[in-house]
């Protein structure tokens, strides 16, 4: 494919097309408005490109691009599905896209009755209390909910509680959240079946525990059997149990973590109710909280008057604050919820199961030839090893490249952290057999690839839109942002 | 409950395949002590048509700027994005991707972000960028972190009006025990009172913030607020609007160490104030301590030019409770409107809408006179100022959205003039709007 | 893999070469081996005291970080400056270009707990 340089480049000297009205009168009446005011030397160096060059350019910068809609895109944990694009036009329906935060509250009353109605559905999906909708990503919900079990623990004057305990095979962010709120953590070993170690978990309980994170199914896809056991024994100790709500796919209409004995978890709703990845963002981190923790919910909260007028209300002394500038990000919040209603209870339940199936037909197309350290039968995703291939040279990110050749997206690679070489998979409820079928066959032609030309493997990927990019390189000489050559 | 059996063949096939009989089988690890015994109770399902017209009917209940004239501001603006942002943020090789882990399927992600990076880094005069925070609310949290994290001094001055929603932000992050080190200085005549501020300086404080504009709308002369912190060995971070940045002077330029802005202004709706997009801009000295994203330039196997994540050792995947930041991903689609908007903007276009933005706030300013509006301060503004309302704010919300503006919220907390609020024209509000608008003022009070 | 006989070595992969009242620290190359492609090392100012098993700086890879261990107490009386810019040099002559500080020992004492090259190599 044609290399695509850089917008820089398209450049034409006085070549932009003015979206906008006004003539140079206009800038020069507003410099003789600004007398007296520092204002800037030279214009700001934006590129000077007309709209054709610039749709041109981003059209092919997104032919070198895969999302879902390109194809399959088996990304452990991150829960690529279809995005249903009805979810766009209701997010771009005048009436929630063109308003206003600050309006009165009498102006807002479709979009306040959204959320409300999106809050009380997430509260039953999950099992819990209450529910904030301003965290603006899992990692931001994360860190909302413990800052919820700090000032929990401090309201009843019990001050110690500073230590977090996490599995070795949780997402990195808990560990960071939890360092972001001043609190020290503790990382247990996960026991022979990759499951939550009751005895490591006793040995590390105390009175310093502010609380334990757990992710149900957790980051090998397994169902923690004994959850409401861990549940108990942290409450027992004077912890709070937080669920890591990323596979929250596996448990719609099936299970809730309410039931299970967490005290909280965050949503992803760009996982698993389906809004778009954007190429990392925007998501959002709803956090649901039982009775006891509602109290310390972020402010503003949405209430309802008696005379059925919604309004946001910031008068909660006990509230932890603010997690973001306004009310969260409302666009991926109103796709959320079209989701939901579109699908229905029934529906999101057999969401939850088709995941599930395809999850575990994936695997036993592909288990024999790969290893799968943890062999308890999977949810919604399943995280095999590259070890096997990896004594014959090929290391799992070379099998994850040459998957790409093959014309699907890698997995997840070298994550969780207690599978070597892993392979993470999720294949979602978007996928058809058809395509299952086509992704496993190319696994076993790599298996294979890997004993007969294992050069091939290694020097992968050969057909994506580059050669495989040299990262060290990257690091060693940075290079963040785009300087025109000297001339002359 | 019985479980439905899967409706399609595949599913069927599938199911044949594991030996189970229903897809409830799959769940048999889930002891039965917390399965759910029935459905869930939740709205729905609504077909497609169904569902739009239930969404629409919701819409309708609300008073928009597509009907209503808007003159709200205070962190989230009314302007124009050109046409092609949106329609090119929805081709879905960009919406359906996830942040950018295999370089080789994401150059065209990657090549956008290294040109965000540049963009904003060079809007605000400064060496470097990431790839995008949540907001400027996070955004402003973590620029405080980064100056603690380098003078490892343990007091922040805010220097002037900051947006109190940003400073929340940043106070939740602080978290109780470390709140009280956070000063701020009440602004005179709408501006940083320099000698308040030179007082309340000294080698513990580790940053200065100051807003441009502030949250009042004034213009502050950031050049002596970063003296004034250069003094005391002080960090200087400035939360800087991005379209003021098409006339007044940048940060960098005037020496300030760390940008943070609000990008809602390049691109994205109102949207009742999120999604947002977290800009960050800061000097090579904070490089290898930046949160979030950041994408670096290098080559391929055949020594062909490409992109990447770079600098990931700083990251929570890596680092785990070290990591610079717990922030996971970006705001993808929003930085990448923002860079298309300001390549469809060019030099010449965000002048014109900061332009616009100063002209006609100051039509309407104009307009005021002789009302029982009046403006609170006589400093220089951008593109919304303070006024004095005769009547309660939300009573003059609720009676200027029946004769079809709106208006926004009370800033009496920040001015301590009772019944107080912004108004903003940004390059969206003509002439004639702005006019009807301040006769519609005069209509009510 | 052979170590340098006439060095002393640390369980965390450093060595430590000694001339005088000064030691030249780096890591071994069985750790430059185990970290893979070196692209930054983050070292302290010339000028800094540390005290034995402290963390003095950090090692990276693109994929992965390690803490650098002070294997003696004293004053940090120079640092590999050429490493800023070269940081692949670790990885490629570990023990020589590749030093990373030099240690103004404040208790030579802290030598003995050192290991020799075979007790290092024996360890692994």
């Amino acid at each position: 494919m044609n290399e695509e340089g850089l917008i820089f480049e398209r450049e034409v000297p006085e070549g932009g097309c003015l979206p906008l009205p006004g003539d140079e009168a206009t800038d020069a009446l507003a410099e003789s408005l600004l007398a007296g005011v520092a204002l800037r030397a030279q214009p700001a160096p934006l590129p000077d490109v007309p709209e054709w060059e610039v749709v041109r350019h981003f059209t092919r910068l997104s032919q070198r691009n895969w999302g879902v809609d390109t194809g399959f895109y088996p990304l452990g944990s991150c829960t690529m599905k279809h995005n249903p694009r009805v979810n766009e036009v209701a997010a771009r329906l005048p009436g929630l896209a063109r308003v206003h935060p600050d309006q009165h509250p009498a102006q807002v009353q479709g979009m306040l009755r959204l959320l409300k109605t999106l809050e009380e559905a997430l509260a039953e999906i999950s099992g819990m209390d209450a529910v904030t909708l301003q965290p603006p990503a899992g990692a931001q919900g994360e860190l909302t909910a413990l800052l919820c079990f700090q000032a929990y623990h401090r309201s009843r004057g019990d001050l110690g509680r500073t230590r977090i305990i996490v599995p070795d095979s949780s997402h990195g962010t808990n560990p960071a959240s939890a360092a972001r709120c001043g609190m020290t953590v503790q990382t247990i070993q996960s026991n022979a079946q990759g499951l939550t170690d009751l005895s490591a978990l006793d040995a590390a309980l105390d009175d310093t525990v502010a609380g334990f994170m757990l992710t149900n199914p957790n980051t090998l896809g397994v169902f923690e059997p004994q959850v409401e056991e861990v549940c108990r024994r942290v409450h027992g100790a004077g912890g709070l149990v937080y669920c890591d709500g990323a596979n929250m796919n596996a448990l719609v209409g099936v299970a809730r973590p309410g039931d299970m004995g967490f005290d909280a978890l965050h949503f992803n709703v760009h996982k698993t109710f389906s809004t778009p990845h954007g190429g990392g963002g925007p998501g959002a981190g709803p956090v649901a909280v039982k009775r006891h923790l509602e109290a310390f919910l972020p402010v503003p909260r949405i209430v309802e008057g008696a005379d059925g007028m919604l309004r946001l209300d910031s008068e909660y002394p006990q509230s932890i604050g603010k997690v973001h500038s306004f009310s969260g990000n409302i666009g991926p919040l109103v796709r959320a919820y079209a989701y939901i209603v579109n699908h229905g209870p029934l529906g999101l339940r057999e969401v939850t199961e088709r995941a599930v199936l395809n999850a575990n037909y994936l695997l036993s197309r592909v288990r024999e030839a790969y290893d799968l350290p943890y062999a308890s039968p999977p949810m919604h995703e399943f995280v095999l090893s590259a070890d096997r291939q990896k004594a014959l040279g090929c290391r799992g990110l070379d099998v994850a490249k040459r998957l790409l050749d093959y014309g699907f997206h890698a997995p997840t690679v070298y994550f969780p952290l207690i599978v070597s070489e892993a392979l993470m998979i999720e294949p979602t409820e978007t996928e058809t057999k058809r395509s299952l079928d086509a992704f496993a066959d190319a696994l076993l032609a790599i298996a294979r690839e890997c004993e007969e030309q294992p050069d091939l493997v290694k020097e992968a990927p050969h057909r994506a839109y580059a050669a495989r990019l040299d990262e060290v390189l990257a690091a060693r000489r940075l290079d963040l942002r785009y300087e025109p050559e000297e001339e002359g | 409950m019985s479980l439905a059996t899967p409706r399609d063949a595949d599913g069927r096939a599938m199911l044949g395949v594991l030996g189970l009989g229903s897809a409830a089988e799959l769940f048999d690890q889930v002891p039965e002590s917390i399965r759910l015994s029935g459905a869930l109770s939740l709205p729905g399902p609504l077909s497609e048509p169904e569902l739009l017209a239930h969404l629409e009917e919701l819409a309708e209940r609300d008073l928009h700027s597509g009907k209503a004239p808007c003159f709200a501001g205070g962190g989230i603006y009314d302007h124009y994005s050109p046409a092609a942002v949106d329609y090119l943020i929805q081709r879905g090789e960009f919406l359906t991707a996830y942040t950018s882990y295999q370089p080789e399927m994401s150059q065209g992600f990657l090549t956008a972000m290294y040109e965000f990076q540049t963009l904003v880094s060079r809007l605000y005069g400064l060496d470097v960028s990431n790839t995008s925070l949540y907001d400027a609310g996070t955004g402003l949290a973590e620029a405080a972190l980064l100056a603690y994290e380098k003078t490892r001094r343990d007091r922040i001055v805010a220097a002037n009006a900051i947006n109190p929603r940003y400073l929340e932000c940043l106070r939740t992050v602080l978290g109780p025990e470390t709140s009280s080190d956070l000063v701020e200085i009440p602004p005179k005549g709408g501006l940083t009172d320099l000698q308040a501020l030179e007082a309340a300086l000294d080698d513990s404080v580790a940053c200065v913030i100051v807003q441009q504009p502030s949250a009042l709308g004034t213009i502050e002369n950031l050049p002596a607020v970063v003296e004034a912190a250069r003094r005391v060995g002080a960090k200087v971070v400035v939360c800087a609007d991005p379209i003021a940045m098409g006339i007044l002077q940048p940060p960098g330029e005037a020496g300030a160490d760390i940008a943070v802005g609000e990008g809602q202004p390049l691109g994205l709706p109102m949207s009742y104030g999120g999604p947002l997009l977290g800009l960050l801009a800061t000097t090579k000295d904070f490089v290898r301590i930046l949160p979030g994203r950041v994408v670096g330039a290098t080559v391929d196997r055949n020594g062909k030019r490409g992109y990447v994540l770079t600098l990931q050792t700083r990251e929570q995947h890596i680092r785990r409770e070290k990591a610079t930041s717990n922030i996971c991903t970006n705001q993808g689609l929003c930085a990448l409107a923002a860079t298309i908007h300001l390549c469809l903007m060019g030099p010449r276009g965000l002048r014109r809408v900061a332009s616009l933005c100063v002209t006609q706030s100051h039509r309407l300013r104009a307009g005021l006179e002789g009302t029982a509006f009046r403006p609170l301060y006589k400093a220089p503004f951008f593109r919304e100022f303070a006024v004095e309302s005769p009547l309660p704010v939300e009573e003059l919300q609720q009676r200027m959205g029946e004769a079809g503006f709106i208006v926004g919220s009370d800033i009496s907390a920040l001015t301590g003039v009772e019944n107080s609020l912004l108004l903003a024209a940004t390059e969206s509000r003509t002439d004639a709007q702005i006019d009807a608008f301040v006769s519609a003022l005069k209509g009510v009070a | 893999m052979a170590y340098p006989s006439e060095l002393k070595y640390t369980e965390e992969h450093e060595w430590v070469k000694v001339d005088g009242d000064t030691v030249t620290v780096g890591i071994t190359s069985y750790a430059a081996e185990e970290l893979g492609d070196i692209v930054f090392v983050d070292m302290p100012g010339a000028g800094a005291t540390v005290a034995k098993g402290d963390t003095f700086g950090t090692i990276e890879s693109v994929k992965t970080v390690a803490d650098l261990f002070a294997p003696v107490s004293g004053e940090i009386v120079a640092v590999n400056e050429a490493l800023e810019d070269t940081p692949e040099t670790v990885g490629e002559d570990p023990y020589g270009a590749g030093w990373i500080i030099k240690i103004k020992m404040s208790d030579p004492a802290d030598l003995d707990a050192l290991l020799s090259s075979e007790d290092y190599a024996a360890k692994l």
